[in-house]
Parts: C-alpha cells; sequence; structure tokens
C-alpha cells in the first residue's frame, strides 16, 4: 500500500459567476521516500491539489468528491481534530513566498517551536532545543540568535530554510512544497535544492513538489504529474515525460522551453493561451490549442490511459496509435469496436 | 574588437553610475551603489543580455541608460551622441522606449489597450489626424499578434501573454532603435514565453531593433543574446559572446551562476555539477571591500579582500573581473 493514496480527487471553486473545477478528477499515489512532481502553468490546480491534500482551502474552495487516503486513513470528511494531527505532525507543507507565510509578529523561535508543541510531549525548553537543532539541520547559523530574530530581519533563502525547519521539526511523512523556490534568486534555488534533497535522503521523507520549472522537476523529483486545467494529462517517471512524452501538452511544453543552446534555433510556441476554467471546452481541455486535434478530441475527454506500468496518458492520438496498431491498450476500457464507433462518428482525421 | 569594426555601435555606456541616498535615521543617509561604474556597447541589431541576482542593479542599470534615473556619473552616448538638452532627450525618447516586467501593473487599467498604445503617438505628437493615429495603432497591433477588435477594450480581459504583447506594441510605438527589456517574459507562463521569445526575435530581424535583454532566467537569455553581460553588486563581472560565456565561464561567480540553472533535460541534469555557493548575496548597503564576491566565492584568496579587481579583456571578446585571471 502507497503512503499516499489520492483517488479522483475533485476541488471546486464556488463562484459569483459559476462553479469552476480546479481539480477535476486527480489520481496518484505516493510511496515512503520518494519525490512526485506536480507540473504546470498558472490555473492548472497544482497548487490546489497540494492545498486539498492539506485540506487547507480557502472559501469558497471545496473538495467536492474523491479520496485522499495517507496510511489508509481517509482525510476526505474526516473531523478536525484528525485533520489538526495529521497537518504539520504527518504531512507539512512549504509555500511559494517565505515573506508572507510566515507571521511578521512573532519570533522566529514561536513560531518554529508552535509546532513542537502542538504535536509532540515535548516541553518548552525541550522545543527550544529542538529547533535549535532544526535551524542547524537547515544549514543556518547563530541558531540561538536567530531563534529571537523576527522574519523581516532575515533574507529569502534564510525565511525559506525557517519555513523548512518548521515543516520537518516534528518528522512528517511527507512534505508539500509549493513553488519552494519560485520566489528565490537561482543561486539560492540551488542551495534550497540541495537541502531539500539533503534531507530527503536523511530523514527519508516522500515529498511532493509542486512547480511549473520543469528543471526544478528534473533536479528533483522520481515521478511526474503533468496538469493541465485541472486534469492529469500525463503521469509516469522523469524519463518517461521527459524523453518519451505521450500527450501532446507535455510534447508541446518540452518543445517550447529554451534548454540554452544556440543550435535549437527557434522555439516552437504552443499557440493559443490557457484555458478558461469558466467556460472548459467540451472535449479534452487542451484540444483548441492542440495541432495533432481530432474530431474526437473536441467531442469527448480521454481517460488517463496506462501505456507501461509506470507511464499513463490521457490523449485520443495513443488511443488511435494503438488501434491502428491493432494493440489493445492495458486495463483500457475502450475496446477496439468502441474506439472504431466514436471514430466513425466523429470522423477521427477530419 | 577587429572582428566587430564594420558593425555600428549604437550605445556606449562609459564607466555608468546610478548611487541612491538612503535615509538612515535623522539627518544621515546612506549610499545605496545599485550601480557601480558599469561600461558595455551594444552594437545595431544586436541583444545584450543583462544577467544577475535580484538587487544586483540590472534594472537600475536598463532604467538609467534610458535617462529614467539621472546618473550620478559615467557617460552614456545613443549614435554616438551624449543627452544633454530637453530637447536631446525628448529625441531620445523617441528612438529608445522600454518593456516592462509585469504586464498586470504597467498597463492602466483604466484605458483601453488601443489608448495605451497610442499613449506615445499622443505624447510625442505623432500624427496629424485622428485617423492616422488609429492606423498606427492598428498597424502595431497587428505587428504583435493582437486583432484590431481589440482596440476598445481594456487591459484586464487579456491573458497576460496578451498584455505583454499591449506593452510591447506600446514600446514600438514611437518606432525605437533601442528597446530595454526588462524581464519581459518572467511573470508569464511556460508555453507563453515561447510565443513573446519568438516575437522578440521576429520583431528585431524585421525592425532592425536593439535590445537591452535584462532577465533572470539564464537559459532563456543564452536563446536570445548575442552578448551576455554578467553583474553583481552593480559591477559587471564578465561580459562575453553568449556561446563563449556559457562554454567558457571565467569568472567564478558566472561558473557558479551558470552551475545553479537546474536543467530541463534529465541526461544532462545527471551529468552536470552543481557549484552550490554559500551565503546570501550581501546587502548593497554594505558592499564587501576589495571584489564583491569575496564573501561568497569558493576560490577567494588574500588580494581578494584588498583590491578591486577590474573588468579587462581577458580573451579576445571575453573580458572579466577576476584577480585569479591575472
Amino acid at each position: 500500500m502507497s503512503l499516499l493514496e489520492v483517488r479522483d480527487l475533485r476541488t471546486s471553486f464556488f463562484t459569483a459567476s459559476g462553479e469552476v473545477k480546479a481539480v477535476d478528477g486527480i489520481s496518484f499515489e505516493l510511496d515512503k521516500g520518494k519525490v512526485l512532481g506536480i507540473v504546470g502553468e498558472s490555473g492548472s490546480g497544482k497548487s490546489v491539489t497540494a492545498y486539498s491534500i492539506m485540506q487547507i482551502l480557502s472559501h469558497p474552495g471545496k473538495i467536492v468528491g474523491g479520496s485522499i487516503k495517507l496510511d489508509g486513513e481517509e482525510l476526505v470528511g474526516a473531523d478536525r481534530r484528525t485533520l489538526r494531527n495529521m497537518r504539520g505532525s504527518k504531512i507539512s507543507m512549504i509555500f511559494q513566498d517565505p515573506m508572507t507565510s510566515l507571521n511578521p509578529v512573532f519570533t522566529i523561535g514561536n513560531q518554529l517551536t508552535e509546532a513542537i508543541l502542538l504535536h509532540t510531549d515535548r516541553t518548552r525548553k525541550q522545543a527550544i532545543e529542538r529547533a535549535i537543532e532544526m535551524i542547524k539541520l537547515v544549514g543556518i547559523n547563530d541558531p540561538e540568535k536567530r531563534l529571537k530574530q523576527y522574519p523581516h530581519e532575515l533574507s529569502g533563502g534564510m525565511r525559506q530554510r525557517i519555513m523548512i525547519a518548521m515543516a520537518l521539526a516534528c518528522e512528517p511523512d511527507i512534505l508539500i512544497a509549493d513553488e519552494p523556490t519560485t520566489a528565490l534568486d537561482v543561486t539560492i534555488q540551488a542551495q534550497i535544492l540541495e537541502l531539500m534533497q539533503k534531507l530527503q535522503a536523511e530523514l527519508g521523507m516522500a515529498i511532493i513538489m509542486v512547480t511549473h520549472d520543469l528543471g526544478v522537476i528534473v533536479t528533483m523529483c522520481d515521478e511526474v504529474v503533468v496538469m493541465y486545467a485541472g486534469k492529469a494529462c500525463e503521469k509516469g517517471t522523469v524519463d518517461e515525460i521527459f524523453y518519451d512524452p505521450k500527450h501532446e501538452y507535455t510534447k508541446g511544453l518540452l518543445r517550447s522551453i529554451p534548454y540554452g543552446s544556440k543550435e535549437e534555433g527557434r522555439l516552437i510556441p504552443i499557440t493559443g493561451s490557457p484555458v478558461d476554467m469558466l467556460n472548459m471546452p467540451q472535449g479534452c481541455a487542451f484540444a483548441p490549442r492542440c495541432d495533432k486535434a481530432m474530431k474526437i478530441c473536441l467531442k469527448e475527454k480521454c481517460d488517463i490511459i496506462p501505456l507501461t506500468r509506470s507511464h499513463s496518458a490521457a490523449c485520443w492520438v495513443n488511443v488511435k496509435v494503438a488501434v491502428e496498431n491493432g494493440e489493445i491498450l492495458p486495463d483500457s476500457e475502450l475496446t477496439e469496436s468502441e474506439f472504431r464507433s466514436l471514430e466513425s462518428a466523429g470522423d477521427l482525421n477530419g | 574588437m577587429a572582428k566587430k569594426q564594420n558593425k555600428d555601435v549604437l550605445v556606449e555606456v562609459i564607466n555608468l553610475k546610478e548611487h541612491f541616498d538612503i535615509p538612515m535615521g535623522f539627518l544621515k543617509s546612506k549610499k545605496l551603489k545599485a550601480v557601480d561604474g558599469i561600461s558595455f556597447k551594444i552594437y545595431k541589431g544586436e541583444t545584450l543580455g543583462l544577467v544577475g541576482e535580484s538587487g544586483c542593479g540590472k534594472t537600475t542599470a536598463g532604467r538609467t541608460l534610458l535617462h529614467l534615473y539621472e546618473p550620478t556619473d559615467g557617460q552614456i552616448f545613443f549614435n554616438g551622441k551624449q543627452v544633454v538638452t530637453k530637447e536631446e532627450l525628448e529625441d531620445f525618447r523617441q528612438n529608445a522606449s522600454m518593456v516592462f516586467q509585469d504586464p498586470y501593473s504597467s498597463l492602466n487599467p483604466r484605458m483601453t489597450v488601443g489608448d495605451i498604445i497610442g499613449e506615445p503617438l499622443d505624447v510625442h505628437k505623432l500624427y496629424t489626424t485622428l485617423g492616422e493615429r488609429a492606423a498606427r495603432i492598428q498597424e502595431l497591433m497587428e505587428l504583435v499578434g493582437l486583432s484590431s477588435e481589440h482596440a476598445t477594450r481594456y487591459a484586464h480581459e487579456f491573458s497576460g501573454g496578451q498584455r505583454q504583447r499591449v506593452g510591447i506594441a506600446r514600446a514600438l510605438a514611437v518606432s525605437p532603435q533601442l528597446i530595454v527589456c526588462d524581464e519581459p517574459v518572467s511573470a508569464l507562463d511556460v508555453s507563453i514565453q515561447a510565443q513573446i521569445i519568438n516575437m522578440f526575435e521576429d520583431l528585431q530581424k524585421k525592425l532592425g531593433l536593439t535590445y537591452l535583454f535584462i532577465a533572470h532566467d539564464l537559459l532563456v537569455v543564452r536563446h536570445i543574446s548575442d552578448k551576455i553581460a554578467v553583474m553583481y553588486l552593480g559591477k559587471i563581472v564578465e561580459m562575453a559572446d553568449s556561446e563563449e560565456i556559457f562554454k567558457n565561464p571565467l569568472h567564478p561567480y558566472t561558473e557558479s551562476l551558470m552551475s545553479a540553472v537546474p536543467s530541463p533535460d534529465p541526461e544532462t541534469a545527471r551529468k552536470s555539477k552543481r557549484i552550490v555557493l554559500t551565503g546570501d548575496v550581501p546587502s548593497p548597503l554594505d558592499i564587501p571591500s576589495g571584489c564583491p564576491f569575496r564573501t561568497r566565492c569558493p576560490k577567494a584568496f588574500d588580494r581578494c579582500s584588498q583590491d578591486v579587481p577590474y573588468l579587462r579583456e581577458v580573451e579576445p571578446n571575453h573580458f572579466a573581473s577576476c584577480h585569479l585571471l591575472d
């Protein structure tokens, strides 16, 4: 059994102009000690997925369906006490902006010991010792002095280290990192990524890395979920996603980024703009921007279909290729005849 | 310089300084040396990439170049001439413009897109009839890939990528020779970045534009620039052709900056060795003595704390400022 199992998670925001399905049926597992990356553009639902797992969505966001199981225990619909015990001790989270996610009116020491006092039976003195230990662990010198300082006295990189120290103080099984390095400079980003890798190796926790930066994904992750318009469009190992992408969006994304050489010539952008979440297309959300879109893509959403044991994608093009090769996709609920009927109904290539 | 002699220099900056007075309590102030003696040339039709971490002075350098700040010291030559009088400044502003980082806050929410793009035309009185103005706005919108019916809409109706197109159209309105692009793609989504980068390249070819491209994303800068200058605490520490500086970085800071960029290619990422710098960038209010990079430099030695290294041509067309290279 996986450490964390997310099944068909759906989270919506009920806004004045209608329901926005920010996360629309996403499933994944996370094993002990693994690093899972969730990558996508702004509005793809990657952060909302993270917030849903922690259940810290603010109004008008709500989990409307699905299940999140931590060590077999259901978290969706759990009472506040269970959630309170879970947050910070079993799953903890670090946020994008270390400037705004630390409380400016409390000292670092105060904020660091809060979680320790809440989740363990340590005394205040022991909690301070633990806090000092954590500050040392994340590579900040002068820990005793830092305890008495306020967040504004620290640099951005140091604040992010404090956030990590806070998140790891109770030795959680899972650390969710929501764009942990986006607000930081490259040299500081390199420090934080290295620190996270080191701590992961030492403490053996699992990490969910939410980011839009494909370079960060490559550096940190074992497996990747690519999100587009609230859905997982592709899942796989880093090598599968980067060397053998099977969803047209993933392919487009990898084509559109500069790898840093003059020989690469012009970039190949994805045309159009990201979807309007209030007016989602009927079929595949990416179809209006996809240059391989077929008629079926505009009519019907494709389920995420396993291609190998670890790799799956939600793209009709794969189904078409499989049907043409006379293969039956493993575990696909769609039989060839069903697909043929869809094909004729929609005139697939038209 | 022999190779480049046939090219015309559009912008030449010599020992440019921009210091700000920061009040530190009653009647006291401290000098913030945002830009502290930088020199570079930009050739016509080329792109100079200016990279560095936040607080290194790259944005200030771009703004001072456009005379948005009065330089504390140093000279800026545009087409071989310095801007002194008010008339010259007005003339200069028709030849140089700017694209800003944030496409959300740099467009007035109360103006229609047509008026935003037309504002530089109004300011510089570049039309005689209103019909002419409308035609020019339409032409500019087509140039950046917006349709002309967008002219009556407001900025909030557009996505980030489209807003940045509006910002670029506004910059193009005066038919400038030079555009200072201050982090023009860093606020955009990855899939949109490529569209805007391609557009910058197309416009450069079509209109013969010269860019000063300020960014912190090294992969983007490498893609678009002919030459790259790396800044650290107000000084240029290294400058060379973009391929050269990536293949053969001479300054320890450039080297670690290049290696810190996480590669989006798994094979390259596995092979590359990261040089992780310790510590943070010192405050620009309190720049270390000698070489400003010495506090984080893995190769620093005695001399680095005493002498300030100067930018010099270490290899042909490759400038660096480091005592190790002496």
